[in-house]
């Protein structure tokens, strides 16, 4: 398996197609462009164009959403190949996926599903995830979901179930702390404690996010993984915290519904590009 | 027309259409103006978008689509004999204002 | 494999007609929650209405916001996506404008939405050098009885009404009157880097659909020749000229 490079420890941000043109002509300064990889299976044209020139400027990571390793099927070996031909052909400095699955029988479902938490799905998952890095040549990134239900045979705990894949199968995770507040409201979590207990000796990225809010059926807080806002001050606060344990790490900021214009994309990532250097100034004093 | 002519006529049509084209530029520019019409439409940086891994609270809810009205621009676009868009007169009222 | 089972039945119950919860789902107070799962359910039926409002920006003006969300809401229903790549969903999304009966007032709607497919396929298709006009003459022995090799990103919609003006009218904010109210062919095609949509003259549009068609030339002059308007080299060198056919002599 070769080594793949790594991410910049900066903040990145999503490339959306409204912001190709602006992020050419005034060469903003970005630790890194994500893109969905889902995004960029065309043949051809202009997103393949836009996006040859970027990563020639910037260190690109490439998020998939579409794989459902964390289904019973099998994987699918046609999407496999594109996502190695992607790899290929953009060399990116990272690889990341859910654990989450979005298909059945024939049909792919547009939302990142749950999934039990039991030796025989993590088995099932470890596996997928072990044909991933095979096929693709690379080591990938696992990402932590949000989630509003629970499955009632569930008998691991995620975080247990999220070390145990990467022990099993020397992938890396991809800490998202927008998922972590989503999930810890959603189910009564303490989200600082979900950090503290987390692997983050296996974490290579870190996702923020705006979540929306609204009710459950029994009036009970519930928050939604919607990506359609600003990062949330609790969802800020808990990624200091974050920072402060495991210091500077690649940062992206997912903004995808309600893309605004791309100033405003930019000030969310000055703004993490600020709380990453107070941690590296901290560190540098204590030591 | 046999094969061979037929093969000839276009051979020759296509000759005089490419001799139009070495026309010196101010000629060719009416020549060039004549082909087809181009059309800028709206369709643009959206086309990329598509896949998701986002949520949202807003609810999209079923309506029932059967008692759904056109109710775009196709009430309100004009053609030069004052036909409307809606080509058949609704069976329903549309909303009003 | 409880788990396997588990995770079906609520990709059924996702999918299903009727908002249902699967079994097997609760919450941190023991008990299943409806609204939770109906999360679940908007979030796909969402992205799904979505998709389809990037790809037919204008039919969704045509019609307006409630009326296309409706419509593709009911196409989403019958109709899921065999990939990921949603840049794709949608390819029968035109065919199911036309028999969609709340939508018959609008008789053309489906050919909007037909250009627009094309559109989005234009825009990913594959890159390829198209052949120069000027190059017609050495190519067009060897290609008069074969068919021609069309660009990748060549579409053409064939509409008894004015499809291409009326697309190119809502380019703006205000929606424009459209000049002629006739029928139209219209070409989409990218052969560099933007797609360009061009209305083909009248006198071609039998000839341009032969060819788009898989006829051979000599077939498709034929077929047009009963229009005295039509002439096969202004015809051949125009389409050429946009882009419409791949350079067989390049690498």
């Amino acid at each position: 398996m070769t080594p793949t490079a790594t991410l910049p420890p900066r903040a990145g941000l999503g490339l959306k197609p409204e912001h190709y043109a602006e992020i050419l002509s005034t060469a903003p300064d970005v630790g890194f462009f994500e893109v969905h990889a889902e995004n960029y299976m065309g043949d051809g044209g202009p997103p393949h164009r836009y996006l040859s020139a970027i990563a020639e400027r910037y260190p690109l990571s490439l998020h998939g959403v579409g794989l459902s390793i964390g289904g019973a099927r099998p994987l699918d070996r046609e999407h496999l190949k594109r996502l190695r031909r992607l790899i290929d052909r953009y060399r990116p400095q990272s690889f990341s996926e859910h654990l989450a699955w979005s298909t059945h029988e024939t049909a792919y479902i547009p939302d990142l599903l749950p999934l039990p938490y039991t030796e025989e799905t993590l088995a099932t998952v470890a596996a997928h995830v072990c044909e991933v890095q095979d096929t693709l040549g690379t080591r990938m990134l696992l990402e932590n979901p949000s989630t509003y239900l629970l499955f009632e045979e569930s008998r691991i705990d995620e975080i247990d179930f999220l070390a145990a894949i990467a022990d099993r199968t020397g992938c890396g995770l991809l800490l998202d702390v927008n998922n972590v507040m989503v999930s810890s409201v959603n189910h009564g979590w303490d989200p600082v404690a979900y950090i503290d207990r987390f692997p983050l000796d296996h974490v290579g990225e870190i996702h923020l996010a705006g979540y929306d809010e609204t009710v459950d059926g029994e009036g009970a807080r519930l928050l939604i993984d919607a990506h359609g806002s600003a990062v949330r001050p609790d969802v800020f606060a808990l990624y200091r915290h974050l920072l402060g344990r495991i210091g500077a790490m690649p940062t992206l900021v997912e903004w995808d519904n309600d893309v605004p214009a791309f100033p405003d994309l930019l000030a969310e990532a000055t703004r993490v590009d600020r709380a990453i250097a107070d941690v590296a100034r901290h560190a540098l004093k204590v030591a | 027309m046999s094969r061979t002519t037929t093969a000839l006529a276009l051979a020759g049509s296509l000759a005089a259409a490419l001799g139009a084209l070495t026309v010196p530029a101010s000629a060719a520019d009416g020549q060039e103006k004549c082909y087809g019409v181009a059309l800028k439409g709206q369709n643009d940086c959206k086309a990329g978008a598509g896949t998701t891994c986002a949520g949202t609270s807003t609810i999209d809810f079923q309506g029932n689509a059967w008692k759904a009205v056109p109710a775009g621009t196709c009430a309100t676009m004009t053609a030069p004999d004052g036909r409307m868009g809606s080509l058949e007169p609704l069976e329903r009222d549309l909303p009003k204002g | 494999m409880s788990a396997a089972i588990t995770v079906n039945d609520f990709a059924a119950a996702l999918l299903g007609p009727v908002a249902t919860t699967p079994k097997g789902v609760t919450t941190a107070r023991g008990r299943s929650d409806a609204a939770r799962f109906a999360v679940y359910r908007n979030n796909v039926f969402v992205a799904l209405v979505d998709a389809l409002a990037a790809r037919f920006p204008v039919t969704l003006r045509l019609t307006g916001e409630a009326f296309f969300r409706a419509m593709a809401r009911a196409f989403a229903a019958d109709h899921r996506p065999e990939s990921p790549i949603l840049a794709r969903y949608g390819d029968r999304f035109p065919d199911f404008v036309e028999g969609f009966p709340p939508a018959a007032g609008v008789p053309y709607l489906a050919d909007v939405a037909r250009l627009e497919a094309a559109w989005t396929d234009a825009y990913h298709a594959a890159d390829a050098p198209a052949l120069p006009a000027e190059r017609l003459g050495d190519w067009l022995p060897a290609t008069l009885t074969r068919p021609v090799d069309l660009h990748p990103s060549a579409h053409l919609i064939r509409s008894s009404h004015p499809v291409g003006s009326i697309w190119a009218a809502h380019a703006e904010a205000e929606v424009g009157p459209i000049p002629s109210w006739t029928a139209e062919t219209v070409l989409i095609v990218r052969p560099d880097a933007d797609v360009q949509v061009h209305r083909l003259p009248v006198a071609d549009s039998v000839f341009a659909a032969a060819l788009f068609a898989g006829r051979t030339l000599a077939d498709a002059a034929e077929d047009a020749s009963a229009d005295p308007a039509f002439d096969f080299g202004r015809a051949l060198v125009g389409i050429a000229r946009l882009g419409a056919f791949i350079d067989p002599f390049s690498e």
